[in-house]
């Protein structure tokens, strides 16, 4: 049996398929995890996303039961539907995982972000800055002379959509939680 | 039972209550304590290896054949790193195997102390779960969970961190029954409407297929028996993945023989025309299925695993049944028994299947005066078909010709590295086989140089008078690399040789065992029965054709139908009609 001749790049060299990433439609989902608050619990879910080439836009955590000893974690990730599909049975396999859902397909849900804004002038930057964080409801948590600093709540697009207001305005350093969430309704 | 005792002690106490009464493993400064307990007893063996690799190999092979669970002890820092390798190899393969590491005390954790390192970090993308047990009164719960982790659901390796501090002080044993139950319970059974969906599939096809894998196995003895009877009562061929062999026995007549990169054409033939694929305990391996937009293009796909995250992984499926195999076939059974057992004529299917058959595709050019490597295991496949005989391998060209030449009646007889790939698995596991079947044949399939890799075991063999086998089939060369090499990489051979192996017959001798040389195919015969016959670890160089090629081979990026095969085949299925490639 002499060598098969294959041309040198051609994806036949590896017996792995090397396929288009770009070739599917990307969704974004926001998916609940609540899991037992047991130490390395959230490496195990972060490590399943690095390990099997995931994405992460944002993820929350915290402690929501402290009696019964859960916390939740709230993934914002994107992928095509089969491998959002995956990263909800690859969650669910995790043996501190209690529950996972997908929010964004489990009926509506509501979705908040919390984020403060160091933002830094004076004269009629400042006083823009001032009356734009009204419009926006943020909240002033600390001032000085020739700053201040915003608070607010909202949906991330609000965040970013004041946060570029802020920019040209003094914005010198943001902080922002993440996604937390919650389905809508009584259940 | 609820009583007071050191945490080392408890250890030992647990793994008595879950049934375990064999243990491999390596001491080393922060497990002193629990092997100061091993010492004080007498219900749990200790087997003490000679690499920690070996012994997670050991203990995966342990379990492999009793359907039991492994247990392996290791120390900290280079004993847990160790066992990474086998850590790995048991997550791949789906084997339940709980690993003890012993760890710097707790006031030292972080502090870069000697022998420490971040185990529960390092092994946490290769167990299914793991633990750093930091209070000796949770260790007891702590094990008897590993133990249900280990075995529930898709079974997977565990290793507890055991601090050495945790190991010396007192706390409370609780045993099995009282500790608390874990939330984590599997699905076993599934949904009635699924199965009666299967049945309805099955009575309809005109081209079925069954695609069974490893998870038949891991299932036990009656996922087995229910799969024979379902074959046997359907009348549908069946293939089976390299882990799946033996849970269908390849004397049977519906037996198509191993599928995949390296499977036999008729095998690989039939998924490919099949219209109704029944995916039973196999999970889509990238060795199996190909190119995947040309995989198996006509088929309705159904798929039955006890893992949720294995269906519509790679391959989308029509029917996804998540459930335990042996518990999905019994209800199976039942519903297309009530159904009224129907099936349609597959005869045509049948005759297509017996023409693929006839293209007789490990057919090879046997020499007089060299030894091939399929010649070597057709000659041990004929002495030794009818013994109580465990089969073991390493990683390579041998070891996919042992899995197309050997067969397997029976599951839990065969062992060998599947998903992993593990070169230097098969020595340790041959140990392993053996310590559970002292009585039995015990035989490891090996190319020379991934046993190599584990060599250091033979002095295992010889303290515990193990009387393994290493059937050598000695080519000089990576085998495998060395053909991917020739057909891919323009016969450019890098580093794929080995020009400085030891002399095996020497070898075996420097370590007290029985050593043979053999490369005259007519010495073959009675040089493989004194390996058998030998009372003792007997080492056996088969010298081979240096340059053999293992067929069929589906090459990379090719969907199923366009298989290389050897060249005694190729000029029979040229000459024939229905002709297939290159």
């Amino acid at each position: 049996m002499s060598a098969l001749h294959i041309k040198k790049g051609s994806t036949s060299h590896s017996a792995y398929e090397l396929r288009d990433p770009n070739g599917e439609i990307i969704e974004k989902h926001t998916l609940a995890v609540l899991v037992e608050n047991e130490p390395g619990v959230l490496a195990r879910v972060i490590g399943l996303f690095s390990g099997r080439g995931y994405n992460i836009e944002s993820l929350t955590v915290a402690e929501v039961d402290h009696l019964g000893h859960r916390s939740r974690i709230t993934i914002v990730t994107t992928g095509t539907p089969n491998v959002i599909e995956q990263i909800k049975a690859q969650l669910g396999r995790i043996v501190p995982v209690h529950e996972v859902h997908d929010l964004t397909v489990e009926g509506q849900s509501v979705e908040r972000e919390l984020a403060m804004f160091k933002v830094a002038g004076t004269g009629d930057k400042r006083i823009e800055a001032l009356r734009l964080a009204e419009i926006f409801r943020a909240n002033v948590v600390d001032s000085t002379l020739e700053s201040f600093v915003f608070e607010m709540t909202g949906t991330s697009e609000k965040i970013d959509a004041f946060a570029e207001l802020m920019r040209p305005l003094g914005l010198i350093e943001q902080a922002r939680t993440g996604v937390a969430a919650l389905s809508r309704g009584p259940k | 039972m609820t009583r007071q005792m050191t945490g080392a002690d408890m250890v030992v106490q647990a793994l008595k209550d879950q049934g375990v009464d064999t243990i491999f493993g390596y001491p080393g400064g922060a497990v002193l304590p629990v092997y100061d307990a091993i010492f004080q007893q007498n219900d749990i063996k200790h087997i003490l290896v000679r690499h920690e690799q070996a012994a997670i190999h050991a203990a995966e092979a342990y379990a492999r054949s009793t359907g039991k669970v492994g247990v392996a002890l290791v120390t900290s820092g280079p004993g847990a790193t160790n066992a990474v390798t086998g850590l790995t190899d048991a997550l791949l393969d789906s084997i339940p195997i709980v690993v003890f590491s012993g760890q710097v005390p707790t006031f030292m954790i972080g502090t870069d102390g000697f022998q420490e390192a971040d185990t529960i970090g390092i092994t946490r993308p290769c167990t299914k779960h793991n633990w750093l047990v930091k209070d000796t009164n949770a260790l007891a719960e702590t094990i008897h969970q590993a133990f249900h982790v280990a075995t529930s659901g898709r079974p997977g390796p565990v290793l507890i961190d055991l601090p050495k501090d945790v190991q010396f002080a007192d706390g409370t044993y609780v045993g099995p029954q009282k500790a608390r139950k874990s939330h984590y319970q599997p699905k076993l059974k599934a949904d009635i409407e699924q199965i009666n969906d299967l049945a309805a599939l099955i009575e309809k096809a005109e081209r079925p297929v069954f695609y069974t894998g490893g998870g038949v196995i891991n299932s036990g003895p009656a996922a087995s028996q229910l799969l024979r009877e379902l074959v046997e009562a359907t009348g549908f061929p069946i293939t089976s993945t390299l882990m799946g062999l033996g849970a269908y026995p390849a004397s049977g007549d519906k037996w198509l023989g191993m599928l995949g990169m390296h499977g036999l054409y008729e095998a690989n033939m039939a998924m490919h025309g099949c219209d109704l694929m029944i995916n039973i305990g196999a999970r889509f391996d990238d060795r199996i299925t190909g190119r995947l937009d040309a995989f198996s293009p006509g088929s309705i796909k159904a798929h039955i695993d006890i893992d949720p995250s294995s269906l519509n992984k790679v391959i989308q499926v029509d029917l996804p049944i998540v459930g335990d195999i042996a518990h999905v076939l019994e209800d199976l059974l039942k519903v297309w028994k009530s159904r009224g057992r129907k099936t349609k004529d597959i005869s045509a299917w049948t005759k297509q299947i017996a023409d693929w058959r006839a293209v007789r595709c490990l057919d090879y050019k046997n020499s007089e005066t060299v030894i091939k490597p399929q010649y070597a295991l057709q000659r041990f496949e004929e002495l030794t078909k009818g013994m109580d005989r465990y089969i073991t391998t390493e990683v390579g060209q041998h070891q996919m010709w042992a899995a197309q030449f050997l067969g397997f009646e029976d599951p839990n007889r065969w062992m060998t590295s599947g998903g992993l790939g593990t070169m230097g698995y098969g020595f340790p596991a041959s140990i392993g086989v053996q310590v559970a079947h002292p009585d039995s044949l015990v035989v490891n399939v090996a190319g020379e140089a991934s046993w190599l890799m584990n060599m250091q075991e033979m002095g295992t063999a010889i303290q515990y008078n193990l009387p393994v086998k290493q059937f050598i089939l000695n080519n000089e060369r990576l085998g495998m690399v060395r053909q991917w090499q020739q057909l891919l990489h323009g016969e450019r051979y890098s580093n794929s040789w080995s020009d400085a192996l030891p002399d095996f017959v020497k070898l075996a001798e420097a370590f007290g065992a029985k050593g043979i040389q053999c490369s005259d195919p007519k010495d073959l015969d009675d040089a493989i029965m004194e390996m058998i016959n030998y009372d003792g670890p007997v080492i056996f160089d088969c010298l081979v054709e240096k340059h053999e090629n293992c067929f069929p081979m589906i090459p990379s990026g090719k969907p199923h139908n366009e298989m290389l095969l050897g060249d005694a085949s190729t000029e029979d299925a040229i000459k024939s009609d229905g002709a297939v490639l290159v």
